[in-house]
């Protein structure tokens, strides 16, 4: 018979309207073409052209629109009414609500700004928020990178003056072979699987390093199943078999590190271990041309590595002795370090071997001339094809610091830090330590802070003390027990101004960040905390005020809350003055804009919170959003966009500003229809990096001139990688008793191993304060691709794939406690129980169990039925993990964090696991709280327009 | 439209790379949301906030560990979607007419219209590739985003599906298996593609990639050389060091 | 496979309906009047009754007539086809016989014919599917013919025929249990060829797609544990053959012949619900079921 087929439509009509804007289903950033039916949102889709993501979209941007008709939105301000944690509210409009904040914050300005704790969870728009708590006055501003990821930042900058993560990428294009530390998603994540795709098509070599096999790792060619927080200890044991071998850029770190800068040798001076100076402060080298001494930065010399230098009965040595010293010690053989880590002694050298091989055998050429910062002229630029990446399977320990910059300078040594094909930089990166501001912490009643609060402090001089040496800032950050905690501490926010150490506070303001539940340790005992009360029957924290977009498990423990606007309905800023989106060879920035409208009928609706925090600026008379007549500064938040300006010529969008002769880029004049600009380009704005100026960012005068024109610097500013951190020197000596400003004394046995101006390793703390025989697994959590911490679970087709979690378990303890797939294990940890089901995985480190991260709620939260799998099967492991180490005896609780950074050590988690009998659910079970949204539908079948 | 057509002008389907799939689900959600909004029925979700939640989706990622001889295992994801056969069972059981694979291009499609949502021929197809919409009651499958590869509507670049212009690793490739000289032709001869469940005799068009080999670890002696010491005292090495310094 | 009752239940009653209009359409002395009045009812009703409920596993039942259409190609579109021809026929048997008293013996053949024809094609609607090798088996066509016959043979009241059709029709469910056994082992599809992984190694299922269920482990991956499996078959075995076997043997009464229809029915809906619940699709490989090791 005849085929007759029916006749398909393969022509529809996709949409009415296309409008581009920027994702925000995590931090990523991408560009996004959202396609509207009948003015509502229908279909998103990847932008081609967006710097970030290049048409591509991972499953969270996709369910975008799942997320914009959540149930679990919130709709109006929300007074409480019951107690807190019940759930219980009321619906106020929103003139009642910014009243209330007034009553509340006027009179804490007017006598004790610090009495307003500002912390703003994942917030995109830190420039902004950050200006907002300085001209308030309070101290107490940070984001959420205290918990999340300042090892790795912070190492990174003081180390080379950028990390890995949002500050710079491997060279996709040109690498060779790649090596992946503690990653499962990051930040980056689909310019990460982008790249790792482009390395597959070329055939160029992978390896994981990672406790668990899944992800990045699965499709790793090879792949090192380490202990968990050994990462250290085998990095430094390949930097021992290359020095050992001579495999190392000799030329590029005589060039452009500070491997020849020499170092007071005089064990008995105060300066021991700091540089020599010139008199300008310039850190000294011997010149090979003269033999003589010359600042680092002098036209035309090439400073020596090797050379000493004798003056006044001291000796003075370059940094790659100590280097070289330090590291070909026979500790850090492999040998030495495989049973630690868990790697045979052979595949170390094998690694080291291949790292050797591909960097030195294998260079990347490009026929690019440029000119470095001491005016020599190169022809070509040569790379060192070995790229690195890592994240919080690093710095999530509390040897992170030291672990990422043992990481930094394996990288440097390898000469493949901004060379073709080993790491580069984003614009505004490279930015080194020093050319970022110090902390400032000084409040004085109805003034504005004395600076920005957060930095990078340079020594003892810097930290966050007041007069009589205690903590200035309520989390104690840039304090002696984590001196460069230049994120802030978040977690430690809500604990001490429970405890009113350093000092209690009146209110406490939250944006954007579920410290009720998945982004603190200690969940319960947070909750308790947020619950607590005095005796007089008021709460320990007397106010908290919360913007959250949706029903979380946080909302029920404020009193006031500002309901947000989804990432579709509100303006937003990605800007060079805070994380942009910049990739290698461009400086990139980009807005959000409300291809929606904030629509809830009914009630009294939504507003982005930067647009309310502007009204409040102005209701409390805030400098900076207040005229002189007493008027608003900024209608919106749209407005401060365009017309805030942070230096002259400098705002927070560097695309389409106005020039004396028009349109300009990087400083210019405020420009009226500046977002309309953005919108018609995409809703982004890119400015190439000069090809010239491409590689060798932080010595390249061509990069450094380009820099200076885009406005992120005001001169020049080339600097040398810092193999050896001298502000961590400066910490050790005062540790040492030497400087007027003193550690605690039961900090300094601490200080003076952990700070180490050269890398170390050392243990993860906690296994001095636990049996390691008594709990002898590593527990960790892994982030899922497809979902973004607690937010996702109110999403619809997100839920479905990521709905509970099991612990996943190797081989050697399913088999040892005859366990199946679907049993139930109790799993304790020196602070807390869990029970939870369990699966089998065999390509795991066989000390490691593991789970995906935030997938458990609170019963009550995200307008799920009290029964979702999220809850009856569901679980977090932060019930195991507490802020503070266990008592051993010294009648101290040391923080459970990185002694430098004071980054929360999550992942030094140490477990034992036993059989249970089947409960009837996930155990802790928490009463459920009430839901501020009503009951979701039952079903589900989205289709717009016609 | 039970009859299968004896041949088809272009095979069109999909390659899905093995060595590269991360298994992030991106083409799984970037599937539904299409497929939710376009040609047919939107792909419903039952009870999709309570504590049973389920939906009809047309492209799913699973993983596989895999334990070799020796080494250690393996993780790999592994994205399925409906391989449009060229011997498809799912058509020829169909009592109505609703499935057909299409003489042109070899598209195997079901027209709702027709479909009475018996459900045999998703029991007759071996991969799961077919999911009844418990809303719409017609039989849900990938149409290899039809109302994309040819939409007129789209700029020419976006003319491919939905799953595959977003894959963020690149892992799914979309192309004509009928012509030798196509992308997908070559990856396919270049990288050893092969058929799932070949014994079913379905004749898939979609074509998977192997992976790689993992963990070899051999051919240590090459590398050998590559860490001869260069001193044998610590103290030696800064002899070394100024030795090679002065070469450079 | 899910064991649907709706599926159970149409493809038993209309099995035995069938059969029961076979044994009425080739016998050479048919009944009249009110006793072949009773009897085409209980075919017609079981027949019809057992079509009827095989709608209400349609997603849309409404267009249930277009399933009419693919006879060339489609068992399921045959059997639509063939058993509305053994009704019609059979229907105009009936009414020669009840209505006029005429016996139209080639009608009578003709629709026996069409009426075993329509159990043949429903019991290929499964045999067709390689998906389900259990299934995927000469002797599935076998086990519904003679369980049909058997059936009819019951209700029509032939005891000697019905003993030794029930006791055949046990015969061919044993062999077809032993079979279907090792049917999926036979098969050479495993999850290794399934992925295609398999030559790297030993496969397992890690992660499913999603945590939560989907139409497909709720249709075709349903698992019944292997000893609760086994008592159902000796209860079915029972229930089907054994019992009915004994009632039959003592001497003939209406009410135990009764209990023996009654029995078989409740063996035979037993064993139909073991036939989909203990069918193993190879699509419940790629979720880690089914697997031996
Ligand atoms: N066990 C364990 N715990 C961890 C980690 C771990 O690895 N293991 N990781 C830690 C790390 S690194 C981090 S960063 C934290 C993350 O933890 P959180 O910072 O708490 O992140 P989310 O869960 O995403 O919660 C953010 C809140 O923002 C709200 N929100 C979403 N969109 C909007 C919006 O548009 N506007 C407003 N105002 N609010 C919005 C959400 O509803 C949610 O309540 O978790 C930490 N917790
Ligand atoms: N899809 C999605 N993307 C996200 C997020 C999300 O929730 N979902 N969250 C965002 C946030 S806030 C952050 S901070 C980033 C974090 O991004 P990642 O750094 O990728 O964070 P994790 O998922 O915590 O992964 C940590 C990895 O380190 C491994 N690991 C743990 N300990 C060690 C160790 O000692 N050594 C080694 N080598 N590996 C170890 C773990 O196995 C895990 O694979 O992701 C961001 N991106
Ligand atoms: S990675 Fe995904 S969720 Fe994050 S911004 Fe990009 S598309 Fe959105
Ligand atoms: S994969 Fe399944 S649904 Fe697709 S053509 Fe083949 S048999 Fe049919
Ligand atoms: S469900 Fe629809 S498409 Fe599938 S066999 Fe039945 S009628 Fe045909
Ligand atoms: S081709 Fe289209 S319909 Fe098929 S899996 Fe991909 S996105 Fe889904
Ligand atoms: S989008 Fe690509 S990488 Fe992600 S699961 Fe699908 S095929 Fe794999
Ligand atoms: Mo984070």
């Amino acid at each position: 018979m005849a085929q007759t087929q029916p006749v398909v439509d393969t022509s529809p009509k996709v949409s009415d309207e296309v409008r581009k804007t920027t994702c925000y289903m995590c931090a990523c950033r991408c560009g996004i073409d959202v396609h509207l039916k009948a003015g509502k949102v229908a279909y998103i889709e990847g932008n081609r052209d967006h710097p970030i993501n290049k048409g591509v979209l991972c499953a969270k941007g996709s369910a975008g629109i799942m997320q914009h008709n959540a149930p679990a939105r919130l709709r109006a301000p929300l007074r409480r009414t019951g107690p807190r944690g019940s759930g219980q509210f009321e619906e106020i409009t929103w003139d009642e609500a910014l009243e209330t904040a007034v009553k509340w914050l006027k009179p804490l300005r007017e006598q004790a700004p610090e009495k307003l704790a500002f912390f703003t969870g994942r917030d995109q728009s830190q420039s902004f928020t950050s200006f907002w708590a300085q001209q308030f006055g309070t101290p107490n501003y940070a984001a959420h990178g205290g918990f999340c990821s300042v090892n790795m930042a912070t190492a990174g900058i003081y180390t080379m003056g950028g990390s890995f993560w949002e500050f710079g990428t491997a060279d996709w294009e040109y690498t060779k072979l790649f090596m992946l530390f503690g990653v499962a998603e990051d930040h980056d994540s689909n310019p990460i699987k982008m790249g790792l795709g482009r390395l597959k098509e070329r055939g160029a070599k992978v390896i994981g390093v990672n406790p668990i096999r899944s992800g990045y790792n699965a499709i790793a060619d090879e792949w090192v199943g380490i202990t968990p927080g050994t990462d250290g200890l085998f990095i430094l044991s390949l930097v021992h078999e290359l020095l050992k071998a001579g495999q190392i850029d000799l030329d590029y770190l005589s060039r452009y590190t500070n491997a020849p800068v020499l170092l007071n040798c005089d064990p008995k001076s105060p300066e021991q271990g700091l540089f020599l100076r010139d008199k300008d402060g310039k850190p000294q080298v011997i010149d090979r041309n003269t033999g003589k001494l010359a600042p680092f930065d002098q036209k035309g010399i090439r400073p020596d590595l090797s050379a000493t230098w004798r003056h006044a009965g001291v000796t003075h040595r370059p940094v790659m002795h100590d280097l070289a010293e330090r590291y070909l010690d026979n500790k850090y053989s492999p040998e030495a370090v495989e049973t630690r880590c868990a790697i045979p002694a052979a595949r170390i050298r094998r690694i080291a071997a291949e790292l050797a091989r591909t960097a030195f055998d294998e260079p990347v050429v490009l026929d690019r001339p440029w000119t470095d910062f001491r005016g020599e002229r190169h022809e070509q630029m040569i790379g060192r094809p070995v790229s690195f990446h890592a994240m919080r399977g690093v710095s999530a320990h509390s040897n992170g610091f030291q672990t990422a910059r043992a990481l930094h300078v394996l990288q440097i040594l390898l000469g493949s830090v901004e060379t073709p094909g080993g790491f580069r930089f984003k614009p505004p990166y490279p930015k080194p330590a020093t050319a970022h501001p110090r902390p400032h912490c000084k409040a004085s009643a109805g003034q504005p802070l004395d600076g920005p609060h957060l930095g990078f402090v340079q020594g003892p001089e810097d930290l966050a003390l007041r007069e009589d040496g205690s903590p200035a800032r309520i989390d104690k950050a840039f304090t002696w027990e984590n001196p460069m905690s230049s994120h802030g501490l978040m977690h430690m926010v809500i604990s001490n101004a429970h405890a009113g150490d350093p000092y209690r506070i009146d209110t406490l303001f939250l944006y954007m960040a579920n410290m009720a539940w998945n982004s603190s340790m200690n969940t319960r005992g947070v909750i308790e905390m947020l619950t607590d009360q005095d005796e007089d029957g008021t709460y320990r924290i007397p106010n908290i005020i919360y913007s959250d977009a949706y029903s979380s498990e946080m909302v029920a423990y404020a009193d006031l809350i500002l309901p947000d606007t989804t990432y579709l309905e509100r303006h937003d800023c990605i800007s060079l003055l805070d994380r942009p989106i910049s990739e290698p060879d461009a400086a990139a920035d980009a807005i959000r804009w409300p291809v929606v409208d904030p629509e809830r009928s009914g009630h009294a609706g939504v507003r982005g919170f930067q647009s309310v925090l502007c009204d409040l600026g102005h209701r409390l008379a805030l400098p900076g959003f207040t005229n002189e007549d007493g008027s608003a500064t900024y209608r919106d938040y749209a407005d401060y966009i365009v017309n805030h300006l942070r230096k002259p010529g400098i705002g927070p969008l560097a695309g389409f500003r106005m020039g004396p002769h028009g349109l300009t880029h990087g400083r210019g004049d405020p420009n009226a229809a500046q977002l309309d600009s953005y919108i018609a380009n995409g809703g982004f704005f890119t400015m190439h990096v000069p090809e010239e100026a491409s590689y060798f960012k932080p010595w390249n005068s061509a990069y450094q001139d380009w820099a200076v024109s885009m406005g992120f610097y005001d001169s020049p500013q080339p600097y040398l990688f810092q193999l050896y951190v001298e502000p961590l020197r400066k910490f050790q000596l005062a540790a040492e008793g030497y400087g007027d400003r003193q550690p605690p004394d039961h900090l300094r046995g601490r200080m003076k191993l952990t700070f180490d101006p050269l890398p170390i390793w050392y243990p993860p703390l906690s296994d001095g304060h636990e049996d390691p025989v008594e709990f002898p697994l590593h527990a960790l959590t892994q982030r899922p691709m497809a979902m973004y911490h607690s937010w996702g679970s109110q999403n619809a087709w997100l839920r479905q794939i990521h709905g509970h979690n099991p612990l996943y378990m190797p081989t050697r303890l399913m088999t040892r406690l005859r366990l199946r797939d679907g049993d139930w294990v109790r799993v304790t940890s020196s602070h807390g129980e869990i029970t939870v089901p369990c699966a089998h995985m065999a390509a795991l480190n066989e000390n490691t169990v593991w789970t995906w991260n935030a997938i458990g709620k609170r019963k009550g939260a995200w307008a799920l039925d009290k029964d979702a799998p999220e809850a009856t099967r569901g679980f977090l492991l932060n019930h195991l993990i507490h802020e503070l180490l266990p008592a051993r005896g010294d009648g101290l609780r040391w923080a459970n964090s990185d002694p430098i950074t004071g980054q929360a050590a999550w992942f030094d988690l140490r477990v034992k696991i036993e059989k249970s009998a089947v409960p009837e659910e996930s155990q802790p079970v928490l009463p459920a709280q009430e839901s501020p949204v009503p009951p979701a539908p039952r079903g589900l079948a989205w289709k717009v327009g016609s | 439209m039970t009859d299968l057509p004896a041949t088809t002008t272009r095979k069109l389907g999909l390659v899905i790379d093995l060595d590269t799939c991360v298994g992030c689900h991106a083409c799984v959600i970037a599937c539904k949301g299409w497929n939710t909004q376009n040609e047919g029925a939107p792909l419903s979700d039952q009870d999709p906030y309570g504590s049973d939640p389920s939906g009809t989706f047309l492209n799913r990622v699973h993983s596989y560990e895999v334990q070799p001889e020796s080494g250690p295992a393996q993780i790999f994801h592994f994205p399925k979607s409906c391989l449009h056969c060229e011997d498809a069972p799912c058509v020829t059981v169909c009592p109505t007419g609703a499935s057909y694979k299409r003489v042109e291009d070899g598209i195997v499609l079901v027209n709702e219209k027709d479909c009475i949502g018996c459900g045999l021929c998703a029991w007759a197809c071996p991969y799961g590739a077919r999911e009844l919409d418990a809303a719409e009651g017609v039989m849900k499958k990938c149409t290899l985003c039809v109302d994309r590869i040819y939409n007129e509507n789209l700029p020419e670049e976006d003319r491919t599906p939905a799953c595959v212009r977003t894959c963020p690793s690149n892992a799914r490739h979309f192309g004509d298996f009928a012509d030798p000289e196509s992308h997908v032709s070559r990856l396919v001869r270049e990288r050893d593609g092969f058929d799932l469940m070949p014994e079913q005799g379905t004749g898939p068009v979609n074509k998977y990639l192997p992976p790689r080999a993992r963990d070899d670890w051999t051919d240590s002696s090459v590398l050998a050389p590559y860490l001869t010491p260069v001193a044998e005292e610590p103290r030696g090495f800064l002899g070394w060091l100024d030795k090679a310094l002065d070469r450079l | 496979m899910h064991p649907a009752p709706s599926i159970i239940a149409f493809t038993t009653f209309s099995g035995l309906g069938f059969g029961l209009l076979f044994w009425l359409g080739v016998d050479p002395a048919p009944p009249g009047g009110w006793v072949a009045a009773v009897f085409f009812f209980i075919a017609f009703a079981l027949a019809g009754g057992g079509l009827a409920s095989s709608a209400l596993h349609l997603g849309r039942p409404e267009r249930a007539l277009k399933a009419f259409s693919q006879w060339r190609s489609s068992w399921l579109s045959r059997e639509a086809c063939v058993a509305v021809a053994a009704l019609g026929l059979m229907g105009l048997y009936a009414a020669f016989l009840i209505f006029g008293g005429l016996h139209v013996a080639p009608l009578g053949w003709l629709g026996a014919a069409l009426s075993l024809l329509t159990v043949f094609t429903t019991s290929m609607i499964y045999t067709q599917l390689k998906t389900v090798p259990r299934w995927h088996s000469r002797w599935t066509p076998v086990l519904f013919l003679a369980l049909s016959l058997a059936g009819g043979a019951l209700l029509s009241g032939r005891v000697g025929i019905a003993l030794v059709l029930i006791l055949l029709s046990g015969g061919v469910q044993i062999w077809w249990w032993h079979t279907g056994d090792r049917a999926l082992a036979g098969s050479g599809t495993t999850l290794g060829t399934a992925t295609g992984l398999g030559k790297l190694g030993a496969v397992r299922a890690f992660e499913a797609p999603h945590t939560g269920t989907n139409y497909l482990l709720r249709e075709m991956v349903y698992v019944v544990a292997r000893r609760h499996a086994l008592k159902l078959r000796v209860i079915a075995f029972i229930l089907m053959v054994l019992l009915p076997v004994a009632l039959l043997l003592l001497p003939f009464g209406h009410v135990l012949g009764l209990f023996a229809v009654l029995s078989h029915v409740a063996g035979a809906l037993i064993a139909r619900w073991l036939f989909f619940a203990e069918a193993e699709h190879v699509v419940g490989l790629y979720y880690g079921k089914h697997q031996t090791v």
